[in-house]
């Protein structure tokens, strides 16, 4: 049970900031085709630019910044909990 | 009628009105205040500011705040001084210094602060928050405390004691986090996600907080008599106050306030924290680090939210960026103090080193009328500046130990 929160800036796709998503261990990669199937096009258009997550997207797992980790390939693993955020923040 | 038309999308172009939010619904991108440039033009002279008040609220034409009921604890209007003698140690015919130790918290982030602080109350925000590197954070718990307005500041723990002391006087909520700035950051960013009536300064209101820096460059140009240096040389950390400082410039140019010409804009950052600098330096994308170490505290940001924007103001302008050790930092501290007169901490340190650096590598002629922002203050990190010291040794008040004294510490040299 992975949970997954979201930016207010998703609102008006996902409707919710927060969702669970039940795939055991597994990828960062495959929690988003997950996401992408319940929240349908829009939704991947607003993280994804030719396959690879737009630059102002950060994703973290468990407060690690994908691009710190394994990217897509991130391993995730029950409980972990998935946040998406804008990058142009702080400073 | 106001200059203010709203936000934009600085990627998609997508439109928005002056509200509190810093990202694109559409493509995620970074919002941007959204000036009318007409309406700008007619209403601003260089009279009027030359009339208008000491501090940074003499560029309110400039600035995206409706009315004159600014917070105020007197941000700018600082001396930019003509550092003839640091110039000759490095070589340089025209340097000036813009001495940003001098602020009311003492550092630059007052200027920002008091524009999102302003828009904040504008907003009717229920409080205020900020992720700082340590800066910020008394800027903004100085602020709101001027408001009225409660603050939730996000700080590293591990940065200096002098700068936890100042901001804890003003009595905000202090959120100490384990790790780094960017770890403080992300949380912020999640609280100030799920609290849409607070204005965090850098996140939330970050489109028009930016905004406050481009005073740099207008109090810069106004005391050089309405022109533009030939290059500039400003701190990174989220590379925010470079990219504001040349679009300050910018549009003084585009409003015929000064001529319009290229300037040469360059960076430092400290050799431990360096994704910025590195990027410029390699011609590559900005590659966020986790691990940070330096003493220039003030500047350690692994993540930069303006890198890439920071990095391309660099190269487009044919500047460069610079990235000093911690120990020439230490030594650029006290070549600034024992020159010009003025105490800056390290991230004014890491300033003055990469001037040092760039004028070495010829990146800076010496017949470039170049101007350097020194944005901190020494008194902050005596912490990390007392062990580079020589703490004086106690004498008995004796005419004869002073003489002693005097030849140790004078004839002997
Ligand atoms: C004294 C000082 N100078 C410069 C900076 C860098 O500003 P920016 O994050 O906008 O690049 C900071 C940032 O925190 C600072 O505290
Ligand atoms: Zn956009």
């Amino acid at each position: 049970m992975v949970k997954v929160r979201f930016s207010s800036a998703l609102n008006s796709v996902t409707g919710t900031r927060e969702t669970i998503v039940e795939l055991g261990d597994t990828t960062v990669k495959s929690v988003f085709g997950e996401l992408v199937n319940k929240f349908g096009a829009e939704f991947e258009k607003r993280i994804f630019e030719n396959g690879e997550v737009r630059r102002f997207v950060n994703v973290y797992v468990n407060g690690d910044d994908i691009r710190h980790l394994d990217g897509l390939d991130t391993p995730v693993t029950d409980s972990d909990e998935i946040s998406i955020l804008p990058a142009v923040s702080g400073g | 009628m106001s200059h203010v038309i709203g936000l934009k999308c600085r990627e998609c172009g997508a439109e928005y009105p002056a509200n509190i939010q810093n990202t694109c619904y559409e493509c995620f991108g970074p919002l941007e205040v959204n000036y009318d440039w007409e309406y700008i033009r007619e209403h601003i002279s260089k009279e009027k500011i030359e009339k208008g008040p000491n501090s940074i609220w003499r560029y309110a034409d400039l600035l995206p705040v409706e009315g004159t009921d600014y917070v105020d604890l007197g941000a700018g209007f600082n001396k930019l001084h003509h550092a003839k003698n640091l110039g000759k140690v490095l070589g340089l015919k025209e340097l000036y210094i813009l001495d940003e130790s001098v602020n009311p918290t003492n550092s630059f982030k007052d200027r920002v602060t008091s524009v999102a602080v302003t828009k904040a109350r504008e907003f009717g925000a229920t409080a205020i928050g900020c992720a700082s590197t340590g800066n910020l954070a008394s800027a903004v718990a100085a602020h709101g405390a001027k408001a009225g307005l409660p603050a939730y500041i996000f700080i590293p723990s591990s940065i200096e004691l002098g700068k936890i002391t100042q901001m804890s006087a003003y009595d905000p909520n202090i959120i100490a986090v384990e790790g780094t700035y960017d770890d403080a950051n992300r949380l912020a960013s999640e609280v100030a996600d799920m609290h849409p009536d607070w204005a965090f300064v850098n996140i939330t209101v970050r489109p028009y907080y930016t905004e406050g820096s481009k005073t740099l460059a207008f109090e810069t140009a106004e005391q050089l008599g309405w022109e533009a240096p030939d290059h500039f040389v400003a701190p990174l950390a989220s590379g925010a106050l470079l990219c504001s400082i040349k679009r300050g410039y910018d549009e003084l140019a585009k409003l015929g306030l000064i001529e319009s010409k290229d300037i040469k804009v360059s960076g430092s950052q400290p050799l431990g924290c360096s994704p910025i600098s590195c990027a410029v330096r390699e011609d590559k994308e900005v590659i966020p680090i986790r691990e940070l170490n330096t003493i220039a505290h003030s500047l350690a940001i692994g993540n930069p939210a303006d890198g890439y924007y920071a990095k391309n103001v660099i190269l487009d302008s044919g500047g460069y960026a610079a990235s000093p050790t911690d120990e020439e930092i230490i030594d650029a501290i006290f070549l600034l103090a024992r020159t010009e007169g003025i105490f800056t901490e390290p991230a004014g340190g890491t300033t003055v080193a990469g001037l040092k650096k760039l004028v070495e590598e010829g990146r800076i002629d010496p017949d470039e009328r170049t101007v350097v922002y020194v944005t901190g203050n020494g008194l902050k990190a005596q912490d990390t500046l007392i062990k580079h010291i020589k703490i004086p040794q106690a004498i008995k008040p004796t005419f004869g130990e002073f003489e002693k004294q005097y030849e140790q510490l004078v004839v002997a040299q």
